[in-house]
């Protein structure tokens, strides 16, 4: 499996040059393969599928995801320097935030979440504390 | 509850349970609006669909196979869509852990990839599902299909037909749906039908393909998905909370598998 990981990872890279991503980017989604390995190894699988962006103090990034009854997911953020602090949190479609489950690593961090109810929910990223930096979102299910 | 095992000893520390920072406990209607949505993330694989399926029970995935389908279209938007299709068919023999499938399903997916005109990366994925079909690596496998679409959509972007990427996600998202709608219809049991509770989804999709050239949304085949998936919209708003009853589950299936029908059926194809 850490071999997939591995591939995976690389083949993530070459993706990345296709999409003109910048090194920045590559990095960040690079913080949020490692925190995304770990659940790699518990059985979680790993959506090819990445969103990344840059995030700055004061502003909140935000994604809409269409989740299953049933299932167990991880999303997992990485970011870089100058970024220092981050948190991801899951709201449900009518806005309300979710008790999920929490990875805390400073400049990568997870929410876990198993919905009871299919449907939309979002998935937010904040900065807590250091300045605007590229950031990376990837998730995993089982 | 999510269940730790090697995670919780790798990801130290993990506060469960725990809200972290300082964020409103209520988004706001237009943050939720302007929310981003995109084609990778905020699309599930049919493999998200199939795993949420076989939680209360497993079902019979070798009875949800179809007979092989026409790999050559002459409408590029008919290709796109049953290439979607095609995928979804390799994440269901991978949950039936049926390699010779998984081969020929494969190399179906290739013939179609050059139909289309993509690069050469994704050629080389072929080889790469055969040899983990071979092996029988699954979870891999799953990865791998869907790299394969992402390789695909990727290399449809940049040659110009963006416009076939959502048919790809579209393709994908009714065989899904019509597998489980099946086998929710045939076995019904109320944990499985709540999967099928996809209104924002649909209607994201929806909203993909009226964004396509006109030219494209008049072909006869899209236009026939893009009135389908209004009525398919309103079929799976059921209420949170409400779980669809076993009539509600047969509409949907009888509508994504007319569709389906439609999608695969060509009397010019070979």
């Amino acid at each position: 499996m850490r071999l997939v990981f591995v591939t995976a990872f690389f083949l993530f890279a070459a993706t990345g040059l296709v999409c003109a991503e910048t090194d920045a980017e590559v990095n960040a989604r690079r913080n949020a393969l490692d925190v995304a390995g770990a659940f790699t190894n518990d059985g979680f699988k790993l959506r090819d599928g990445h969103w990344c962006g840059t995030l700055k103090s004061a502003d909140r990034s935000l994604i809409a995801v269409n989740l299953f009854a049933g299932n167990q997911y991880w999303f997992s953020v990485g970011t870089t320097d100058p970024a220092k602090k981050i948190a991801v949190n899951v709201y449900d479609e009518s806005g309300r935030l979710l008790t999920t489950e929490h990875y805390d690593g400073g400049d990568r961090a997870a929410a876990g979440y198993s919905p009871s109810d299919s449907g939309q929910y979002f998935v937010s990223i904040d900065l807590l504390d250091g300045n605007a930096s590229s950031f990376c979102l990837i998730y995993s299910y089982k | 509850m999510i269940v730790w095992r090697q995670a919780a000893l790798l990801l130290m520390p993990v506060v469960a349970g725990a809200l972290v920072g300082a964020e409103p406990t209520k988004l706001a209607p237009d943050q939720m609006a302007k929310a981003a949505r995109t084609d990778m993330i905020t699309i599930p694989t049919p493999g998200e669909l199939f795993a949420a399926l076989q939680k209360p029970s497993k079902p019979n995935w070798t009875g949800a196979y179809r007979g092989p389908i026409p790999t050559t279209y002459k409408n590029r938007a008919q290709l796109a869509l049953n290439l979607g299709g095609l995928i979804a068919d390799g994440f269901i023999a991978v949950e039936a852990q049926d390699s010779q499938q998984v081969k020929n399903i494969g190399s179906d997916v290739i013939k179609m990839a050059k139909a289309l005109g993509v690069s050469q990366n994704v050629l080389s994925r072929g080889n790469s599902i055969n040899d983990f079909a071979e092996t029988n690596q699954w979870g891999s496998l799953q990865e791998e299909l869907e790299a394969t679409q992402n390789e695909v959509k990727n290399s449809m972007q940049s040659h110009s037909d963006q416009d076939l990427v959502i048919l790809v996600s579209i393709g994908g998202w009714i065989r899904g749906t019509q597998v489980v709608s099946g086998s929710v219809a045939a076995n019904y049991d109320e944990r499985s039908a709540k999967v099928l509770r996809q209104p924002a989804l649909v209607n994201f999709i929806h909203a993909k393909l009226n964004d396509v050239s006109p030219q494209l949304r008049n072909d006869p085949l899209v236009r026939n998905v893009s009135d389908q998936l209004t009525t398919l919209e309103n079929l799976v708003a059921f209420p949170r909370g409400k779980v669809p009853s076993i009539d509600d589950v047969r509409k949907v299936n009888g509508v994504v598998t007319e569709l389906m029908r439609e999608i695969q059926s060509k009397s010019d194809a070979k």
